[in-house]
């Protein structure tokens, strides 16, 4: 095969490569994706390694954050399973891929997410209490009880209310990232979803534009190689989700989502890059969902316990507790300690937090629109008139207005 | 005052909204340079700037998704869907998103800022996907307002209170009237009201109801109907959602008769959501059945739109059944 460099006319559509004689396919070997470790199993670091930003400071709070992690997932689960929650979902054996993702940003910058990103809220500072109560639908949830369990949100915080529609948030990141941009403030957006919601034509929108409209947003792809039941290699074809940012002419970056060192690298050098270039980058954190889809499906079903085995051993918090043993910076008198607090803590504000009120009845209508409308009015006026004539049977809020 | 057609209201209300506030966006396919397929947007890009006022790619679930998102941090979020059969891309967006992201929230978030414009309906020749009338569609979702304007004075007010009102805001145009339509409408900046119909003539007889580009229609009818001795009151519905109620139902009460005209097809049409209220308000004061002319159902014909299409002549012969029931 003979090829040849720079052909005779100039093109603006597309650039060129080599011009052949003879007709040739190119696919995804095409290309080469790397993939970013910086932190082995057993707490050592890869000898050539760039590092992190992070001090014994951040660090603690990370891990701190992955033990809450893992502990509310834990209690929640059980609580589900006593009947206490209607709904749960775990992020069991893929916590660093949304604390390390929240650990490499700025308090003033977006997180959007999917739905299994509890870990991204809690490193913000969302309070055990704000958790609770969003699990429990009451009247102190922060989203008024309107939406199924895990569905967090919090303006303060800078963290979108997930919504359940899957892969919306992609392009609504991107239209954030852009007001982010035309006001020049010093923030950028993070947006996470899985590899199957990536096979949503959002996915497909939302990188695009981000690409062609310039927008600093930075796009986390946990890939866990399960949809529900669906395993990745029924999702796609192509090498993973980074393979796709080429086509989009977005920078890309494959890490391992299980070591926390290498997700908080990338997402730092991702925000610079998108602050700085006012354009996105999209990062591919390999993982595994050891849990559940949700407290609604059984694994067993669909995969293998040689499989799970596997990945157990890749454990992401057993990885950074072994290195912040080493560091010298945690003993595991202090690891008990902080496991069996979180513990009781979680275990008695369930008991608090399923025991208020469910929101007043006139949250019913609020926040439909900016204010009720007329119609609305008159149709909880039906609504409490009825309450009234048979309050056993609405116990919520029959006698409370 | 100038004499404007409906674009020039459109485009003279979307450059008061962009000198007002820096942090307003157009955009859309088309919407930059080339100022809109329909012109809509004609100058802005020249005048605010690439950031301001761009083109998108082809892909409406992207526009609205980037709307919300755009509206969500606080922009003031103009996007345009080149025409309103090609908005089911976006639905997901605008049904589960825009419409919800207040409620949903508990207002930690919202998307008030967003006003989506699409032009819509037929008599252009279009044929099935480009003469729709979806507003139906958008009607069942609550969260969201749809206002479609019948004149250029109507577009400007309608459109700068859209684009003001804190809630998510459709905005559908009618297409047909974009050149047809020229009247004298104030160059400087006034709104009105949403949620509000309006009583474009006073009558006796007969209500007659309608929005957007139906309106011309019914008032050519009452004109027919005029010779024949019948009083036509003339409403102008103007937002679908959150309609008003209780100006229409004065006017029943009024007049005992009630005719609704759409462009869209019958079943499930805004017409019906109409017809049901009504006649559970004003019961007793009905002297006929509540008349609705509305397309057929069918998807829009192209060689046979004159006979799909609910025009003066079969609002006309509508009006006289009603009558002489």
């Amino acid at each position: 095969m003979t090829t040849e460099k720079s052909p005779e006319i100039p093109s603006e559509l597309y650039e060129k490569g080599p011009v052949v004689h003879q007709p040739v396919f190119i696919d995804g070997s095409s290309v080469d994706i790397p993939e970013l470790k910086i932190l082995h199993q057993d707490g050592t670091i890869y000898p050539d390694a760039d590092m992190p930003e992070i001090d014994e400071a951040h660090a603690i709070k990370i891990y701190k954050t992955l033990a809450f992690h893992r502990v509310l997932d834990e209690r929640m689960v059980a609580s589900q399973r006593q009947g206490r929650l209607s709904f749960y979902m775990a992020a069991l054996g893929e916590e660093a891929a949304s604390v390390g993702g929240a650990a490499g940003l700025k308090p003033q910058d977006m997180i959007m997410t999917q739905y299994r990103e509890q870990g991204a809220l809690m490193y913000r500072g969302f309070s055990l209490e704000n958790f609770m109560n969003q699990l429990f639908s009451n009247e102190k949830d922060l989203g008024k009880g309107r939406q199924m369990p895990i569905h967090y949100g919090s303006k303060e915080l800078n963290y979108l209310t997930v919504s359940s529609p899957l892969g919306t948030q992609i392009p609504q990141a991107t239209g954030y990232a852009y007001g982010q941009k035309v006001q020049g403030l010093d923030a950028v957006t993070i947006c996470y979803f899985g590899e199957g919601a990536a096979s949503e034509g959002d996915f497909h929108a939302g990188l695009n534009m981000a690409a062609v409209q310039e927008a600093p947003v930075i796009f986390f792809c946990r890939n866990n190689g399960y949809a529900i039941s669906t395993p990745a290699d029924e999702q796609f074809k192509g090498n993973g989700i980074a393979s796709r940012g080429v086509g989009y002419g977005i920078k890309t970056i494959r890490v391992d989502g299980n070591d926390i060192l290498a997700v908080l690298k990338a997402t730092q050098i991702a925000r610079a890059y998108a602050l700085k270039e006012n354009a996105p980058v999209l990062i591919e954190a390999m993982s595994y969902r050891l849990g559940a889809h949700s407290t609604s499906d059984d694994p067993s079903g669909y995969r293998t316990r040689e499989e799970e085995e596997k990945w157990q051993a890749n454990d992401p918090i057993l990885r950074m507790k072994n290195w912040i043993l080493a560091q010298g910076w945690w003993d595991e008198e202090q690891d008990n300690t902080l496991f069996e607090g979180l513990r009781e803590e979680v275990l008695a504000a369930v008991k608090v937090s399923e025991k208020i009120d469910k929101p007043h009845i006139d949250t019913l209508i609020t926040d439909v629109y900016d204010e009720p409308t007329s119609q609305l009015k008159a149709q909880l006026d039906e609504v409490k008139a009825h309450v009234n004539k048979y309050p056993e049977a609405y116990p919520f809020t029959a006698g409370k207005f | 005052m100038a004499q404007m057609n409906l674009l020039h209201a459109i485009n003279n209300a979307l450059d008061i909204a962009m000198a007002e506030n820096d942090r307003t966006v157009c955009f859309g396919e088309d919407v930059g340079h080339f100022g809109g397929v329909f012109r809509a947007t004609s100058g802005l890009q020249d005048k605010y700037g690439k950031t301001r006022c761009f083109n998108t790619p082809l892909v409406e679930q992207g526009i609205i998704g980037f709307a919300n998102g755009l509206a969500a941090q606080g922009s003031v979020a103009i996007a345009e869907i080149q025409f309103a059969d090609y908005i089911f891309p976006a639905f997901d967006q605008i049904v589960n998103e825009s419409a919800k992201f207040r409620y949903r929230s508990g207002n930690e978030f919202d998307v008030g800022k967003l006003t989506i414009r699409t032009p819509y309906g037929g008599g252009i020749a279009g044929g099935l996907y480009h003469s729709q009338s979806p507003e139906a569609y958008f009607a069942h979702t609550p969260g969201l307002k749809v206002v479609v304007p019948r004149n250029p004075y109507q577009a400007k007010g309608l459109l700068l209170a859209s684009i003001r009102d804190d809630n998510p805001v459709v905005f559908f145009e009618p297409k047909r009237l974009y050149r047809a339509s020229v009247g004298e409408v104030p160059e400087e900046d006034y709104q009105l009201p949403l949620g509000k119909a309006e009583v474009v003539q006073e009558g006796s007889d007969i209500t007659l109801l309608a929005w957007g580009a139906q309106m011309e229609i019914n008032e050519k009818a009452a004109e027919l109907a005029a010779n024949d001795g019948i009083s036509c009151e003339i409403v102008d519905l103007r937002t679908i959602l959150p309609w008003d109620i209780e100006t229409v139902c004065q006017s029943v009460m009024k007049t005992g008769r009630l005719l609704v005209s759409q462009e869209a097809p019958l079943t499930a049409g805004f017409a019906s959501e109409i017809a049901a209220t009504v006649q559970s308000e004003c019961f007793l004061h009905l002297e006929s059945p509540i008349a609705r002319v509305c397309g057929l159902d069918t998807p829009y014909p192209l060689a046979l739109e004159k006979e799909y299409i609910s025009d003066h002549l079969k609002v006309y012969e509508a009006i006289k059944a009603s009558v002489n029931y």
